[in-house]
């Protein structure tokens, strides 16, 4: 069986969920082994009071005065429950010390910021002509830990990347630090777990840990600028998208600049489109751009209503924004 | 002064003179006026219990559409802004309209008869309590009936419940109907709390409680420090709604996690408030199917107040991703792990109980021995998200979900229905049925168990709680299926349960005063019992009156058939509060409509605040000042007496 996108019980892929995954199933086993044995004392203590006559009366049983007699049940009950419970503090005490802060030497710092429904992602480098941005598509190297320092955009969300690491809010108005670091390349399913509106269910991301070639490779195509329509076809579609969709979009080389929505420049290049919604395919693309609020009701983006020709044209200049 | 300030009660026999003339002082008017003035504690119980069952049915339709929403993945039977709704008014139902309000249902209607009063301490208040609670139900309702309900989830974080990100008016009628319902609780906590220390029947000592007081004192206790936070918290919400005050806006120097402080610092002590007096009906009723008295009753009345006393501690366990010092994390996953031991101490000494004791099942048995499991599965999850490095992947998942649900299900509702199974009898003089009862429990059983336990592993699979919908392919279906099936089969054990109740109500067999064979006084009187609760006062020796001959505990016995008269006006006695020595007879007030006109009052003002009619919330307010100056106008013949002569040179009490 493959494990589930969201699951973090049947296994772990990055430097603190490895860490917090034996104490989850210790916790868990903990738990199971103590509901079996209350549940067996339960079941047994009934059989035997049904054995004795017990179900067949209602009143006038005679009582059993003798008080004192259960007490040990009480101590050595409590006696028992200790080493577990102990035992689990200290684990988690010192679990704690390995997942919680980020290491001295980590690699890199990227800041994501909560937004109603998607996530943005900044990249930075040594120059400032280095910085990028992208959404609902985090690239990291593997091996390193990534400092994570999230942002609250509007309301609060909750950024969480189940097989690498446990959850960590986005707030407004504070700094929240998380990290990453992933084992093994993959792709990491992420999703928001704070409610955060009409749309909290469709607040996905996607965490792509790749070798740190791929990812050097990665970096320096996304620092580049969206390419120069070519066909008057695309002349037209960029200007028509950066027009529209400018409005909230930017396009890293055209007019579109606004901030209010994720960034295009490199569209093309990632797997999903509105948060995890949809395909990143062109059809998908088609029907994302005319009628978002099908798809995803409530999101902030509307409905377009593009003729037949406007929409071709913007979809074929979007393509080019690879 | 024309009467002195102590008089010597009468000590008499419990006679058919007595108990007509005590009928006749004690007694509510017939017809509306009674209706809507009575501050009998049975009365304003019943209603508590009737009105909050009701919200509990209403709160699981919701429930039932939400399940089959999430039935499958990518249903559309609901908008996400109606989903939304739904899921928060399901919680705002079920977590402040039902929980609370049916264990004070419960606790309003049986105090005074297990503590052998004749009522609560403020019985005016006691009513006005029910009213609010009535009044505040039908405000909060109100936005959800005309498409503007919460839609933040029960616990409403800023900033998407401020204006800037929920501009309608549902928010508004959250903040002022949780304002309005605070009052409710405060005031019914209030009472509750000097019911238990002053309004007991001599020789009620401390150490002689039912379980069932212990729990709702300390539940009480709790409410009354903590409520003020949570209606600080909604009421500058409201503030920051309508005046732009900004207390939790970071963009006017406020701060979005002042909010979750004074929530949680409030949720949790509820969290113990709304389970603590449900494991009182545990330990009280649960011994009399064993046939002996609960084990460890010290432990277990000590734990109680234990489990409290940590619960004000770890409030922080609910914000452990909001990015606070690992420090403050160790602290209070520390504290949530450490407050199993006293919480453990109730369940060893109910198994104790029943190994050592020869059950007798009985639907109402049936209910608070599964109970115990229930509270042990909802108890190691609680423990499990107590870590905080677990905590990070588990908490905002349907773990958490199936968590809160065994412990709200299995340790209230559980409790509650088999509380109902048990004084049912007391309530209406009739037993429920029992072979409908069966029927009952095992589905409410497997109902339970079928739609929760697997939300276990939905949620250890990663699934978000509070999602409208879920794609294909996250190994969520089957799950979510399962539960919505079980969901329904729980909602039919419910339906049995009411129908049980109606039923057994018109027709189920008669039962006497005692019919279980119970140790505690409420059994000594008969079922109805009359007006005036107790003809004459008894007077305890132990903690099991009705069981003395049998237990054999001490030489002394109880006195029930003789004791004080108190018949010269609707009077009971206060006695001390820990060794509950006679201390004064008081005067218990007639029924009065202030609290009714009080709470009309307080409604109008807040439906003025809502709709921002300010003329209207100042006519409110007016109202509630005459009201008041109705409900506190001195009285003469209202004013208290020492039981005997007070000798000289000894000070006054109180």
């Amino acid at each position: 069986m493959t494990r589930p996108p969201l699951d973090y019980l049947l296994g772990s892929d990055g430097v603190r969920a490895d860490a917090t995954l034996p104490l989850t199933w210790f916790t868990l086993a903990i738990s199971i082994i103590v509901c079996v044995i209350i549940a067996w004392l339960l079941w047994v203590g009934v059989r035997r009071a049904r054995a004795n006559g017990g179900a067949a009366e209602t009143v006038g049983t005679p009582l059993e005065p003798e008080q004192g007699r259960g007490l040990s049940w009480i101590t050595i009950g409590l006696a028992v429950s200790a080493v577990p419970l102990l035992a689990t503090l200290i684990w988690t005490m010192a679990a704690l010390g390995h997942v919680v802060g980020p290491p001295r030497r980590s690699g890199m710092t990227i800041d994501v910021t909560g937004h109603q429904w998607w996530w943005e992602v900044e990249y930075h480098g040594a120059n400032p002509s280095d910085t990028f941005a992208t959404a609902n598509e985090i690239h990291i190297p593997i091996g390193t830990p990534v400092v994570v320092r999230l942002h609250g955009g509007d309301v609060i969300h909750s950024f969480w990347v189940p097989a690498l690491a446990g959850k960590t809010d986005t707030i407004p108005g504070q700094q929240n630090i998380a990290w990453l670091q992933a084992d093994r390349p993959g792709i990491y399913r992420g999703q928001c777990t704070e409610f955060c509106g009409v749309e909290h269910a469709k607040m996905g991301f996607e965490v792509v840990a790749q070798p740190a070639n791929d990812f050097e490779h990665w970096r320096e195509a996304q620092l580049q600028t969206a390419p120069p329509p070519a066909t008057p076809q695309l002349i037209h579609g960029m200007q028509f998208t950066t027009f529209r969709c400018g409005l909230c979009h930017s396009i890293r080389g055209t007019d579109a600049a606004s901030h209010y929505g994720p960034d295009l420049t490199h569209l093309m290049s990632r797997r999903t489109i509105a948060a995890t919604t949809l395909p990143n395919n062109p059809g998908a693309l088609a029907g994302w751009i005319q009628a978002p609020q099908g798809m995803k009701p409530g999101t902030l983006m509307p409905d377009q209503h593009l003729s037949g020709a406007e929409l071709n044209d913007v979809l074929a200049y979007v393509e080019t924004l690879k | 002064m024309r009467q002195p300030a102590y008089r010597t009660p009468r000590i008499g026999e419990s006679t058919p003179e007595l108990r007509a003339r005590l009928h006749a002082i004690w007694e509510t008017a017939p017809g509306w006026r009674g209706w809507l003035s009575t501050v009998d504690h049975k009365e304003i119980g019943l209603r508590y219990i009737v009105t909050a069952f009701i919200l509990l049915a209403v709160g699981g339709v919701e429930a039932l559409v939400i399940r089959l929403q999430l039935a499958g993945p990518d249903l559309h039977l609901l908008t996400p802004e109606q989903y939304n709704q739904f899921f928060s008014t399901h919680g705002m139902t079920m977590i402040f309209l039902y929980a609370l309000p049916i264990l004070s249902g419960f606790s309003n209607y049986l105090w005074p008869l297990v503590l052998g009063s004749r009522d609560m301490a403020f019985p005016r208040l006691n009513a006005f309590s029910y009213w609010v609670y009535l009044a505040a139900s039908i405000f909060l309702y109100s936005g959800f009936v005309i498409g503007a309900g919460p839609n933040d989830g029960w616990f409403n974080y800023v900033p998407f419940a401020e204006k800037d990100y929920n501009p309608g008016i549902n928010e508004d009628v959250y903040a002022l109907g949780m304002v309005l319902l605070g009052i409710s609780t405060t005031v019914g906590a209030a009472n509750f709390i000097v019911t238990a220390f002053k309004m007991r029947a001599p020789g009620m000592s401390i150490n002689r409680l039912p379980i069932l007081v212990w729990g709702t004192l300390t539940a009480n206790v709790a409410n009354l420090l903590v409520v003020p936070a949570v209606s600080l918290a909604f009421f500058l919400l409201w503030l920051d709604r309508q005046f732009g005050t900004g207390f939790y806006q970071p963009s006017a120097g406020g701060q979005p996690l002042l909010w979750q402080h004074l929530f949680w610092i409030f949720g949790h002590p509820w969290v113990y408030a709304i389970v603590l007096p449900a494991m009182g009906m545990v330990s009280d009723g649960l011994p009399v199917f064993c046939r002996r008295p609960l084990v460890g009753y010290s432990l277990v009345a000590l734990g109680t107040v234990a489990t409290m006393i940590l619960g004000f501690g770890v409030w922080v366990h609910h914000m452990f991703a909001t990015g606070l010092p690992a420090l403050s994390l160790s602290f209070f996953s520390g504290a949530s792990i450490i407050i199993t031991f006293p919480s453990a101490i109730a369940v060893f000494a109910w198994l104790a109980t029943i190994w050592t004791g020869r059950p007798v099942i009985t639907t109402a048995f049936l209910f608070f021995a599964s109970m115990i499991l229930l509270f042990v599965i909802g108890g190691v999850s609680g423990f499990m998200t107590a870590s905080v490095p677990v905590d990070w992947q588990l908490t905002d998942t349907y773990f958490v979900v199936a968590h809160i649900h065994y412990v709200l299900i299995g340790i209230n509702v559980f409790p509650v229905v088999g509380a109902t199974y048990f004084w049912f009898p007391k309530m209406t003089g009739r037993f429920l049925d029992e072979r409908l009862g069966r029927w009952n429990f095992w589905t409410m059983f497997v109902g339970f168990n079928l739609g929760f336990l697997p939300m276990h592993l939905t949620g250890l699979l990663g699934m978000p709680r509070r999602v409208w919908t879920y794609p294909e392919g996250m190994g969520w279906d089957t799950l979510n299926l399962i539960t919505s099936i079980g969901s329904f089969v729980f909602a039919i054990g419910v339906l049995i349960f009411f129908y049980n109740c109606w039923k057994s109500y018109r027709s189920g067999a008669p039962a006497g005063a005692n019919p279980w064979d119970a140790p505690t006084l409420e059994w000594s009187i008969p079922s109805p019992p009359p007006p005036y609760n107790f003809a004459v006062i008894p007077t305890l020796a132990s903690r099991h009156p009705l069981w003395e001959d049998r237990l054999d505990e001490s030489e002394a016995r109880s006195s029930l058939d003789r004791g004080m008269t108190l018949d010269e006006g609707k009077e009971t006695i206060i006695t001390t509060a820990m060794d509950a020595e006679p201390d004064r007879i008081v005067e218990m007030p007639e029924d009065s409509y202030a609290p009714l006109l009080l709470t009309i009052g307080l409604a109008v003002l807040f439906a003025g605040l809502l709709v921002k009619l300010w003329l209207v919330a100042g006519l409110g307010g007016v109202g509630c000042l005459a009201a008041l100056l109705l409900w506190l106008w001195p009285r003469q013949e209202m004013r208290e007496r020492s039981p005997e002569p007070r000798k000289i040179g000894e000070p006054a009490h109180g």
